[in-house]
């Protein structure tokens, strides 16, 4: 065996970073390989809840500790990625008074801060709350940017020497005298950053060690080796309002129910959720109810969600599992704990542990555990660094000076940049050139864009992922070409065009479920600008070569050089000021 | 007393417009009231008549070769080949835009890199016509994200454009802010004899003996043409725009000069108020315009709906259907929601072509096909049954039906 012991991860989610870092700060030699981008799987597709644990401290105590443990970890680590807004579990009349108090109690049984307020005051500080709203609980809920969250730590495992691959798709595990011994990976580009149009191939990769941590998928991972995990995944809408309408996190104080959490993401505020199971991971069936359902009861914790705007609705799979004896029905009823199957002890294969369920919020944590079974199945003893030292973004964040006008950048740009960028911050926004800005909605500037592809390569969902591009009101209808041009200084004009069409559908994509009112018009607007006043859907340099000499080509007299104008017998344009 | 006319227009965009000029030539009292601005804001100013064919077939060398082919239900058909003749007569009558000299399309580069055909174009953008085989500079803004030069260069060579066309990225004289509008960079070149000289000494230090220069559309406000000439003059190059948007100075500048058109035949208009609802059964009686908080009676003989489609809210959605606001005309539309798109961000939407229906005399007609009102006329945008973004027919279709609704309701009074 080789003296820094080779551990490849696979699935690069929250958990799959979280390992890698820790692994890589550890000291082992680490590969992750991920079939998307980042975030491609749950991760990218979540509600964005940093728990307090408050949501499961009646029915799952243990969950309910981790949370608070590690939300007050990530606010010290990741303190570019949290928004720490307080949360309030409400009550209305026709909920139950006794299940209140049992909320209360399990809160301080857990060691979340938690504090009774009425309906009036939780009015104050939620104005658009219900007016017979009969009083609420206060916990220390915050928002969290899942992509910022996730590239930080792939950022941080890289520092550490890891290699990380995106696009690129365990096809097989090598499996040999019945012992896993690395994998077959399909690279959709070459090894590196994701470049289209760069043929891909096959690699295989030894390795010492292999952590599946693919969520949904872990399932498919384990059939390449004949072993069985029954993740039994669970699909959740969520639909993203156009503005802020609370601050805070609300949650529906009842036991578990649909559609009642909200929660305020940088401009916007997200609506969830639901709790279904589904046969498959990659193919279920996204439904108009479940979109209005998120309206309809939330409409009765904060009544102006009925006329608002959506702007596109999305689904994710939470990758629960329980142990075969379990076998709960419903999948809200299964429990919210991660498990760690070492497939040596379970099912007699060395070389592979699998990480299965758990929560977004304590991925740091499930990260630890799995970097402590990785250390012991080498005999190594290293300790745990990943809670004391701060994301890269995150280490000095203390300094929110008013980079308005050290970055030439208006402010709320600026304050939003520095948000995004945290500690980075100088280091991407000091450019040489004038910065503009290329999406509106959401202040993303020239400098934050080239950084995110310095990055992720000529992949615009990458670029849109660490930097918000595209992901306001407007859905890319204004700055989809934009991005494609900054793409174009670095990569030739067909790559760019390839990356332009991914983006243009993938936007699409989550819109569709947001298609009435204001949002119709907007994409009745966007589809204007691209098909007619860019005529993206008959783009002659996709398409068969044209004849131009058919076409009108102008009457102007050439002999001048000048096209004639209407203007010019007024005496004379030179002068003509 | 309700405020009269014998024809009242709702709606100032490019149909309204072009029924209040037809009208009011014709020596009709028409007023036309207008809530917002148009849809030119955020339109290129290209007129086009149609430049592909519903399935897809294009460009189209002759447009008005491929009306009669078009489905029963498409404005067009209504309008008929003649009818479209006419209108773009007005049209060219009333404004400076180029393209009547001929029945085929030209093609102009896109801000997207593209080409599209179009059948009318602003002077502005006269010389950039495709079929031109004068080599191109194109010549973008360092902090102008909607026009990058270079790019638009490379991507209009991958699309086999019959010159040579370079971009460059230049920084624009003086210190405007990253993000300023670009109606100061217009201001500036109108107004500062300093801008303009530091702008042509950048163009000219990066041409290798281009003979066309394309430029955003940033070349003066009101008084556009004096800048582009005293450019072209200064350069002894021909230079043109390349339309983006929004806000889109060629669109404004077309809804400006239809205004003075409008003007000067002598039509009224008024613009910040929204009609609101209207009063009649068989006929409509007046329509109620809010103003500050009120409602105030419009009355007329007859009446035309041209208040657009979904982009401008002439035509609106709920959760539950699609619906005409002002006279809840008849919008057909699909009952699931999600039958109102397709899957594929340039596939085949239904709600591109949501809009009400009318008869040949372009009269509104309710759910059983028949007339909702003796007296109403749609026009532009409001109708359905044409996929303008698709089919590049957008601004063809405001001005045929604007034109026919005001010819038809003209000879009823
Ligand atoms: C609707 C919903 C809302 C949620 N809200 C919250 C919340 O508010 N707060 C919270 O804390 N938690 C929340 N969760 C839970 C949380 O999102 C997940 O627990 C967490 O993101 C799981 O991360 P993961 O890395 O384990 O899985 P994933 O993010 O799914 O990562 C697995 C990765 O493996 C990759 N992969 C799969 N197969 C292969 C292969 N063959 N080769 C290479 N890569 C592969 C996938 O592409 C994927 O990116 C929510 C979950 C859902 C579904
Ligand atoms: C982004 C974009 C790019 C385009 N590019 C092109 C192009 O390159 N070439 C082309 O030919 N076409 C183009 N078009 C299409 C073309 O601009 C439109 O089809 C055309 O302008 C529609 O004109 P309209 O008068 O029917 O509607 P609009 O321009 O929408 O005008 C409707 C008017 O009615 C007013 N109104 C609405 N409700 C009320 C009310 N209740 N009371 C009073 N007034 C009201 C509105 O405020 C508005 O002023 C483009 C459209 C868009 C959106």
């Amino acid at each position: 065996m080789a003296a820094t012991p080779h551990v490849l991860v696979i699935g690069g989610g929250s958990t799959g970073v979280g390992i890698a870092r820790d692994l890589a700060m550890r000291e082992f030699d680490v590969t992750l390989l991920e079939q998307g981008n980042l975030t491609h799987g749950t991760t990218g597709r979540m509600h964005g809840l940093l728990h307090s644990g408050g949501r499961y401290a009646v029915a799952d105590q243990a969950s309910a500790t981790e949370c608070i443990e590690e939300n007050r970890v990530l606010r010290d680590i990741a303190s570019h990625c949290v928004e720490m807004t307080g949360g309030l579990f409400v009550k209305r009349p026709e909920d139950d008074e006794s299940y209140f108090q049992d909320k209360l109690s399990g809160c301080e049984e857990c060691g979340i801060p938690a504090e009774v307020v009425s309906g009036r005051e939780a009015r104050q500080m939620e104005p658009h709350l219900a007016t017979d709203i009969d009083k609420a609980i206060t916990v220390p809920d915050g928002a969290v940017d899942p992509f910022r969250l996730v590239v930080a730590n792939a950022a941080s495992a890289q520092e550490h020497g890891a290699r990380v691959e995106t696009h690129s798709k365990v096809r097989d595990l090598l499996v040999e005298d019945g012992e896993v011994v690395g994998v077959e990976v399909e690279h959709d580009s070459g090894p590196g950053l994701r470049v289209h149009g760069v043929e891909g191939g096959r690699e295989e990769i030894r390795a010492d060690y292999v952590v599946n941590a693919t969520g949904a998928w872990a399932g498919r991972i384990g059939d390449m080796a004949g072993v069985d995990i029954e993740v039994r995944p669970s699909k959740g809408v969520m639909t993203i309002m156009n503005v802020r309408q609370v601050d805070t996190v609300i949650n529906r104080c009842r036991p578990k129910g649909d559609a009642d959490i909200i929660v305020p993401h940088e401009t916007t505020a997200i609506l969830g959720t639901t709790d279904e199971e589904v046969a498959d991971p990659e193919d279920y069936p996204e439904e108009q109810w479940e979109v209005d359902m998120m309206i309809d009861t939330l409409k009765e914790l904060v009544p102006m969600l009925e006329e608002a705007r959506t702007i596109r609705s999305f689904w994710g799979v939470r990758p629960l599992y329980e142990p075969p004896d379990v076998g709960s029905e419903d999948p809200t009823d299964i429990t919210r704990d991660f498990f760690l199957l070492d497939h040596e002890e379970r099912d007699g294969l060395p070389g592979m542990t699998s990480i299965v369920g758990g929560k977004f919020t304590t991925y740091r944590m499930m990260g630890e555990q799995i970097a402590d079974h990785v250390c012991n199945q080498f005999g190594i003893d290293r300790a745990c660094r990943t809670a004391d030292v701060p994301l890269p973004g995150s280490e000095d964040f203390s300094v929110l000076r008013d980079y308005m006008d050290e970055f030439g950048l208006r402010s709320p740009i600026g304050r939003r940049s520095v948000e995004r960028l945290g500690s980075r911050a100088d280091e991407v926004l000091q450019t040489a050139g004038p910065n503009p800005t290329v999406c509106e909605c959401e202040g993303v500037t020239r400098a934050e864009v080239q950084d995110a592809i310095a990055q992720s390569g000529s992949d615009l969902n990458a670029v849109r992922i660490r930097t918000r591009a595209s992901m306001g009101n407007c859905q890319g209808g204004f700055c989809s070409h934009r991005l494609a041009s900054e793409l174009h200084g670095e990569y030739e004009e067909p790559i760019a065009r390839r990356a332009w069409d991914e983006l243009l559908q993938e936007r699409w994509k989550g819109q569709r479920h947001a298609l009435w009112g204001q949002q119709l018009s907007q994409a009745a607007l966007n589809y204007a600008l691209h098909a007619t006043t860019q005529n993206r859907d008959h783009d002659p340099a996709d398409g068969e070569s044209l004849d131009f000499s058919a076409f009108d080509s102008g009457t102007d007299d050439r002999t001048t050089g000048a096209a004639g104008t209407d203007v010019a017998a007024d005496g004379g344009h030179a002068d003509g000021y | 007393m309700a405020i009269d006319s014998e024809l009242l227009v709702v709606g100032g965009g490019l149909a309204g417009l072009t029924t209040a000029v037809t009208a009011a030539r014709e020596g009709v009292d028409v007023r036309l009231v207008s809530y917002k601005q148009s849809t030119l804001r955020n339109a290129s100013g290209l007129v086009d008549v149609l430049g592909y064919t519903p399935d897809g077939e294009g460009p189209l060398t002759d447009p008005f070769a491929a009306i009669p082919e078009l489905p029963d239900d498409h404005p067009y058909r209504t309008v008929g080949v003649d009818g479209v003749r006419s209108a773009m007569d007005v049209f060219d009558e009333v404004t400076d835009y180029r393209g009547g000299h001929t029945d085929t399309n030209a093609l102009l580069p896109t801000h997207g890199g593209t080409v599209k055909p179009t059948a009318r174009y602003p002077p502005g953008a006269a010389a950039g016509v495709a079929s031109d085989d004068r080599d191109v500079l194109l010549v973008g803004l360092q902090s102008m994200t909607d026009f990058d030069a270079p790019h638009v260069a490379a991507h209009l060579e991958a699309a086999g454009v019959p010159f040579d066309v370079s971009g460059v990225t230049i920084q624009f004289p003086g210190d405007l802010q990253a993000d300023a509008k670009v109606t100061r960079y217009a201001k500036l070149l109108e107004t500062d004899p300093a801008t303009r000289d530091g702008f042509v000494e950048r163009i000219e230090a990066n041409r290798s003996g281009q003979q066309r220069i394309g430029l955003p559309a940033v070349l003066g406000d009101d008084d556009h043409d004096r800048v582009r000439t005293h450019l072209e003059s200064e350069l002894g190059a021909a230079v043109f725009e390349v339309p983006s948007g929004p806000p889109s100075l060629p669109g404004l500048r077309l809804e400006d000069a239809l205004f003075s058109a409008l003007d000067s035949a002598g039509g009224s208009f008024e613009t910040g108020n929204p009609v609101v609802d209207y009063e009649g059964d068989d006929r409509i009686d007046h329509v109620l315009v809010e103003k500050s908080g009120t409602e105030v009676p419009y009355s007329a003989d007859q009446y035309v709906l041209a208040t657009g489609g979904l982009v401008g809210k002439g035509i609106d959605s709920d959760r539950e259907g699609v619906y005409e606001p002002i006279f809840d005309c008849h919008v057909d539309h699909a009952e699931d929601r999600y039958e109102w798109f397709d899957g594929d961000v340039f596939g085949d939407h239904p709600f591109a072509r949501y809009g009400v229906d009318t008869d040949d005399r372009l009269r509104v007609l309710d759910a059983d096909g028949d007339p909702q009102f003796d007296n109403l006329r749609a026009a532009g945008g409001v109708l359905g049954g044409y996929d303008y973004a698709a089919e590049k027919s957008g601004s063809g279709v405001s001005i045929a039906t604007g034109y026919h609704a005001a010819t038809a309701a003209t000879e009823e009074l």
